[in-house]
Parts: C-alpha cells; structure tokens; sequence
C-alpha cells in the first residue's frame, strides 16, 4: 500500500503525461484566440464552436493573430438573419476587432442548419492585401501587447 | 452647417477622379476629407446611397488587393453585375475609417444594396449560394447572369 502511495507521489511523470496529452490534442494557441473563444462560448453558449487562427494564409508575420475564421453553431440565432448573427458575434468581440483582429470570417448556424450541413467554409486565397496596407503594422504590436 | 457640406462637395470633387474600367465605375478615393466627421458621414451616405450596388472594398475590381474583397468581385461578376461603385478603402484612411462607422462594421469588404448596408464577404456568398442574391438583384432591378444561365441549360 505503501508502494502505491509512493507511486501517486510521483508529480513529474504524471504532469509530463498530461503535458503530452494537451500538446497533442491543441497546438499552441494564442492569447487572442484564447479571448475569442472564451467571450464567443460565454456571450453564445454554443452548441458548436471552431476558432480557426489564418493569420498563417495571409501577408502577416509568423506568429500573427491578425486573421480569424470562427464557426457558431447556437441556438441564438434562431429567427435571426444573416447580418443580425454576424453583428452578435461582432459584438461579442467589438475589442478585438477595434484592435488587433484585422480580418473575421463568420459562419452563424443555428443547430438544425448545422446538422443538416455539417461543413466547414474555407477562406479564399490571401491577394497580400496586409503588405500595402500601412495600418497592418499597429495592429500587429496591439496583438503583441 | 450649408457651408460645410459646399466644402465637403467641393473637397471630394476636386480631389477625386473617375477613371471608366470594364464598365465599372471607379472612384479612386484620393479626396481628402478635410472636414468636419459630420460632414465626412454626410458625403458617405451619398455615397453609398448613388448607385444602386456600391462596394467598399481592398484594391480594385480590376485588381482586388484581398481575397475576401476579391471574393466580393467574382460573386457580383458572375452575376453579370459590372455597373457598381467601388471604392478602394486603401487608397483613403478616411473612407475606410468613416464607412466602418457608418455601417457599425468592422471589416472590409463591405457591400450595400440601395443604400441599405447587406453585409461583408461571408453574408455575400452565403446569399448567392442560397439563391438569396438573385432575389435581392431582382428587387434592384437587375436581372442575374444565373438566370439566364439556367434557362440556357433547361
């Protein structure tokens, strides 16, 4: 019993295990995709949600949270339309988008659309837009901050 | 308040141009709005209430300068739409900054329909793909490329 005891004491290996577990199941993710999926589950409180970083396809430096595509499944939207879903979501992160968030992608379902079109939208191919845009480089430092 | 929107006027009309491209017509968005923000709001809601589908979006349609506003572009060109007002928000801080507040949007692309405010890129093409654009055009008095497309193919 004794032995056993000890074994449970063994605070290294078992951190280490779970470390291991959580690197694999989420890569790293950003202080500003972490606050975009916190106030998009607390505000929404969806049945479904995807918080996807893009800054990756776009003119933008490694390691951006410039560009995000978000997926809101949420019994909200029902009877809304279209603009008035995306408006609720743009509000729900109106400090991210006044700051450093340059580009939003929005999908808005609500559960019954989204179980009889479960599919994801992809974002159409960056035009390096970001390069000559000259307000780029303050929004980078905001999401540094 | 008479002579600020003679100013406004007066600063949007010597300092823009309008160059014919593809039958689309541009305005490049070099007029700097010196004026008071009032003013600046009062001249974009012209703006966006002018011509009957006006885009404010990143480059040109010739030459759009973001996937997202280029997205915008095809869905209107295969629509057939090629009369629409589009402005270059990269070309005018203070278009891009004024046309965000109008609408309470936060991000370009920006599509209005009769002077009403319809949405970005995703709203776009979620209506075309739900025959939705079709439908709005039809209310504008323009008659979708599809249609015609679809009767070719019956």
């Amino acid at each position: 019993m004794l032995s056993n005891a000890l074994r449970c004491l063994r605070p290294s290996t078992c951190t280490l295990a779970l470390t291991r577990q959580l690197t694999h199941h989420r890569p790293h993710m950003g202080p500003v995709e972490t606050t975009i999926r916190t106030k998009l589950a607390q505000a929404l409180k969806p049945e479904h949600l995807e918080v996807m970083n893009e800054s990756h396809m776009h003119a933008v430096p490694a390691g951006s949270e410039s560009h995000f595509r978000v997926l809101v499944v949420s019994p909200q939207f029902e009877g809304l339309s279209l603009l008035q879903r995306h408006r609720l979501v743009n509000e729900t992160l109106r400090e991210e988008l006044s700051s450093c968030v340059h580009a939003l992608a929005i999908q808005a379902k609500t559960p019954q659309q989204w179980s009889s079109n479960p599919s994801l939208a992809k974002s159409p191919p960056c035009m390096g837009g970001s390069k000559h845009d000259n307000t780029m480089a303050e929004k980078l430092k905001a999401g540094q901050d | 308040m008479n002579s600020i929107m003679i100013m406004a006027a007066r600063c949007l009309r010597s300092g823009a141009y309008r160059t014919a491209q593809n039958n689309v017509e541009l305005l490049s968005g070099r007029a700097r709005l010196m004026c008071s923000s009032s003013a600046a709001q009062k001249t974009l809601e012209e703006m966006v209430k002018k011509d009957k589908v006006v885009v404010f979006i990143k480059g040109t349609p010739a030459q759009p300068m973001c996937g997202f506003s280029n997205a915008v572009v095809q869905i209107l060109r295969m629509h057939g739409v090629d009369r629409y007002a589009a402005y270059n928000v990269l070309d005018d801080q203070d278009i891009r900054e004024g046309i965000k507040t109008l609408s309470n949007w936060p991000t370009i692309p920006q599509v209005f329909f009769n002077g009403e405010f319809v949405g970005g890129c995703d709203i776009l093409l979620q209506m075309h793909q739900s025959g939705d654009l079709v439908e709005e055009l039809q209310k504008l008095g323009i008659k979708s490329a599809l249609l015609d497309q679809e009767k070719e193919s019956k």
